[in-house]
């Protein structure tokens, strides 16, 4: 099928970006999103021009690299999908495709469609782990977890740490990936002696990277590959008041 | 070059526990005296540098991705094992220890493999007081799973997505040493060369990816733990960044590359589609457990899967290998489906699949119980193929996924190079000549929480190690090098692409050196891989500047390398004379196909040590001594 495609390009950081349209005119529809954007560069290398730069690894759906918004939605327009996992058959001959990379502040443009995510690892850094020392833990039988917390802890465990969630949200807020990993050990009990001091980090990070708040719009949710229920925000929400109130 | 494996003496289950009172200690105050360098964040990399900074040490960790939770570790899916025996089905450490052994085909050192048993158990309880949401029964206790090569249920899982979720914990361990400032992150930057400083490992070169800045880092020891090589197929399970390149370079200034011709092929991965494709894409060996395999026994036959009676369907790996049926070890399963399809029974448009059928499992167990155990797979598959697995069955075909081979290391995972240390996929280690599911995610954890963090100090004890810098004439030199490739590879400017180069070798590959390799086909390709090699260094194409953010110069790079190593791993899979685990030659096998192994002449590890690009390397063998386990023909019948 024949595909125009307007693509962003942007040199750098500090450098301003525009939309550059290329005709693509033999997509297979079994191929992926990126395999699409593969061709491509191909195609632009061979004309001499550099190609798009974005990024991608797995092309699993797992590790989280890629993420694009296409048309206007993060990842594309099929639900509980990455853009590594999306194929042309969900597209038709004759389309036009806007690529654009996630924008938010606190996710600056590193080149054309890739962004700078490491605020996301600097929110982890503030809070998002169990301090247990490797050789110290007891035998794993003996903190048992009921199963139905074990399950919901890893439903929220499930994120992959895209910014879907960020690139969705009219606020750039990143509730959903916070409220996440807040959840997730939270809802377990070795997560329990530093739960509110979690909460309390996490938050305050997130702030200082420059992500807006939460005026529930829903789009996180609805933008996440991994179906991460914005339930755990309101979960977090009050994890983060309880934790503000007896700290006093 | 010496090779000493360093096998501490004494009964089998005694080694580790007498090794470790035997290693040197270092005192508590001194240990931030100390630089360690560790290169990639994935279950092996990312648990060393959070355990190495735990105690005390002063760590820099390095990865090229954007952040050090997405290594490729993150994509396994099946689960990890571990001698609980919580199942009371009669495991032990020397159950999981023998299976491991035998798994291996008899290429592994007994040594290293008992300890991995022995830490397996550790793994778990680390694991869970992270945090790592791994499945549990109604009662609150950890729930397990059983995995090809083994008749006891011994395999930890957190749905599909088990190596994600041991990756986030060791990444979550990682960040809490980030914050402590006790580890320097570098992410998006890559190792492009070791520097060596009086014979020993002492820095890295690296490129920032973003800003093409090439610099310098100095440590007392280097810990590599920089995975495997399956792109060396082009197409393969592996993410797309993976690589040889840290392996290479190590391997070119002294470290001994062992086995690189055991390659894993993993037998339920998704059919090629077209000529578009970029990777394929693996379904868990774990859905093995309530799937069956089939083919139509009509040569040809083009039914729809559900129009084909059972009478005429061949549930192959039952009807050969009825004690483990579709469990059996993967270098079987692959060998088998390419038997079936080299037959011409095989399913799908290309006639390279076989069916993987779950209609019996969901009339046995019902739908919900089939889709909460393997959900996430099954939408997967659909996403992919546009097919849905729960109304037709899957199609399967082998790829490329693990590689057995790596860096030679000895019992405390350093290298031929002194202070180079190799973890995870990225040394020759544990798995012999063919790994077990559910055992790449033990080791690489096993070596980075429990293994280096021993032994490491033993060495920065034991050498005398002068201080060095990164304005020490050999960091300069080996910069200069480095910055020498890249110009020289963007001053090409032919008319190639350097996907086409690695697609051409990955081809090249996967038909001389792939599932099955033959004398014949092996010498074809050590002639074919020079000539590319030489093409691509003429011909190759890469646009844009080093100075600044270029994924094709990156991965002309890594394929540069590719393109050296390739010769290797033929020139190991053409001496090896005999079959063993993922290495199959076509010429030594028994009357039923089975892998004929060579006791007498190949029960050794095959080192190797650079000798020159395009020179024949030369061989050292460490012969492997069996104790414990009796080395006997492996059924799995």
């Amino acid at each position: 099928m024949k595909l125009t495609l307007h693509v962003w390009r942007q040199k750098s950081t500090s450098q301003k970006g525009a939309f550059e349209t290329h005709v693509m005119d033999s997509v297979s529809p079994d191929m992926s999103f990126l395999e699409m954007l593969d061709e491509l560069n191909q195609a632009l290398i061979t004309n001499g021009k550099e190609p798009v730069a974005f990024d991608h690894d797995c092309r699993e759906g797992i590790c989280g690299s890629c993420g694009v918004v296409i048309n206007g939605r993060p990842h594309g327009p099929q639900r509980a999908t990455t853009a590594c996992q999306l194929h042309m058959r969900s597209y038709q001959d004759g389309q036009e495709i806007w690529v654009e990379p996630w924008r938010a502040s606190a996710f600056p443009v590193v080149k054309d469609l890739m962004v700078d995510r490491t605020s996301f690892d600097r929110i982890i850094q503030s809070g998002g782990f169990i301090s247990v020392r490797t050789g110290s833990a007891p035998d794993a039988n003996e903190i048992p977890v009921p199963k139905v917390d074990a399950d919901k802890a890893f439903d929220a465990a499930a994120c992959i740490g895209c910014g879907a969630c960020v690139a969705a949200c009219p606020n750039a807020s990143a509730m959903l990936f916070t409220a996440a990993k807040v959840s997730h050990m939270g809802l377990l009990p070795q997560g329990q002696p530093e739960r509110e001091q979690r909460v309390l980090s996490m938050v305050s990070t997130m702030d200082e990277e420059g992500f807006g708040s939460c005026t529930n719009h829903k789009e996180c949710q609805e933008a996440c590959p991994k179906e991460i229920s914005i339930d755990y925000i309101s979960r977090m929400n009050r994890d983060y008041v309880c934790a503000s109130k007896n700290k006093g | 070059m010496e090779l000493n494996s360093k096998i501490p003496s004494g009964p089998i289950q005694d080694k580790w526990d007498s090794h470790k009172f035997n290693l040197k200690l270092i005192n508590p105050a001194n240990k931030r005296k100390y630089q360690v360098i560790v290169v990639g964040s994935g279950l092996a990399g990312a648990s060393a540098a959070a355990t190495l900074a735990e105690l005390g040490y002063d760590v820099k960790c390095f990865c090229f991705q954007d952040s050090p939770r997405r290594a490729h570790s993150i994509a396994a899916q099946g689960g990890i094992n571990a001698a609980k025996n919580y199942q009371n089905d009669g495991d032990s450490i020397y159950r999981l220890f023998y299976d491991t052994v035998k798994g291996g085909d008899f290429r592994s050192r007994e040594a290293n493999v008992y300890r991995l048993a022995q830490i397996s158990v550790n793994i778990i309880d680390q694991a869970a007081a992270q945090g790592v949401p791994f499945a549990r029964e109604y009662g609150g206790m950890l729930a397990n799973r059983s995995f090809g090569g083994a008749q006891v249920s011994r395999t930890f899982y957190a749905r599909g997505q088990t190596g994600q979720q041991l990756l986030l914990g060791a990444y979550s361990a990682l960040s809490r040493m980030i914050a402590a400032g006790k580890v320097k992150m570098y992410p998006r930057t890559e190792m492009l060369d070791l520097v060596m400083v009086d014979g020993k490992a002492r820095g890295i070169v690296t490129r920032d990816l973003t800003t093409g800045k090439i610099e310098s880092h100095a440590g007392h020891a280097v810990v590599m733990a920089t995975g495997g090589y399956s792109t060396v197929f082009y197409l393969s399970t592996n993410a797309m960044g993976c690589n040889v390149t840290a392996n290479w370079r190590a391997h070119r200034k002294g470290a001994a590359f062992a086995n690189p011709c055991y390659t894993q092929i993993h037998p339920t991965c998704i059919p090629v589609s077209g000529d578009h494709q970029s990777k394929l894409t693996l379904m868990s060996e774990s859905l093995r457990n309530d799937g069956r395999i089939w083919v139509p026994k009509k040569k040809g036959d083009t039914r729809a899967a559900k129009d084909i009676p059972e009478n005429e369907r061949d549930y192959y790996l039952e009807r050969l290998y009825p004690s483990f049926g579709n469990l059996a070890p993967r270098d079987l399963a692959s060998r088998r489906a390419k038997d079936m399809c080299d037959l011409g029974q095989g399913v799908g448009a290309t006639g390279l699949g076989v069916y993987l059928d779950f209609s019996d499992a969901m009339k046995r167990d019902g739908e919900a119980t089939i889709s909460e155990k393997y959900g996430n797979l099954f939408d997967m598959y659909e996403r992919i193929t546009g097919e849905n697995p729960y109304r037709q069955p899957m199609r399967i075909f082998p790829a490329p996924h693990y590689t057995m081979g790596g860096l030679w290391v000895d019992y405390n995972l350093m290298s031929t190079i002194p202070g180079l240390h190799v973890l995870g996929e990225a040394n020759f280690s544990d798995h012999g000549a063919n790994r077990l599911g559910a055992s790449a995610l033990m080791q690489g954890l096993a070596d980075g929480y429990f293994v280096i963090p021993y032994t490491i100090g033993d060495y920065l004890a034991r050498e005398e190690l002068k201080d060095v810098s990164p304005s020490d004439s050999e960091f300069i030199e080996t910069e200069k090098q480095v910055r020498q490739k890249i110009d020289r590879l963007l001053s090409i400017d032919g008319t190639r692409t350097v996907d086409s180069f690695h697609r051409e070798l990955g081809r090249i590959m996967w038909n001389h050196c792939g599932m099955a390799r033959t004398d014949k086909g092996l010498k074809e390709a050590l002639v074919k891989i020079p000539e590319l090699r030489d093409e691509f260094w003429n011909n190759v194409r890469v646009l844009g500047e080093g100075s600044d953010l270029n994924q094709s110069l990156e991965k002309a790079g890594r394929v540069a390398d590719f393109l050296e190593f390739a010769e290797l791993m033929c020139h190991d899979a053409l001496t090896r004379a005999e079959s063993c685990g993922g290495h199959f030659r076509e010429e030594h096998q028994t009357e039923d196909g089975e892998a004929k192994r060579n006791d007498e002449e190949y029960s050794h590890v095959s080192a190797w040590e650079f000798t020159g690009v395009g020179s024949t390397p030369k061989l050292h063998k460490e012969n492997l001594e069996f104790e414990n386990v009796k080395l006997a023909t492996r059924s799995y019948k």
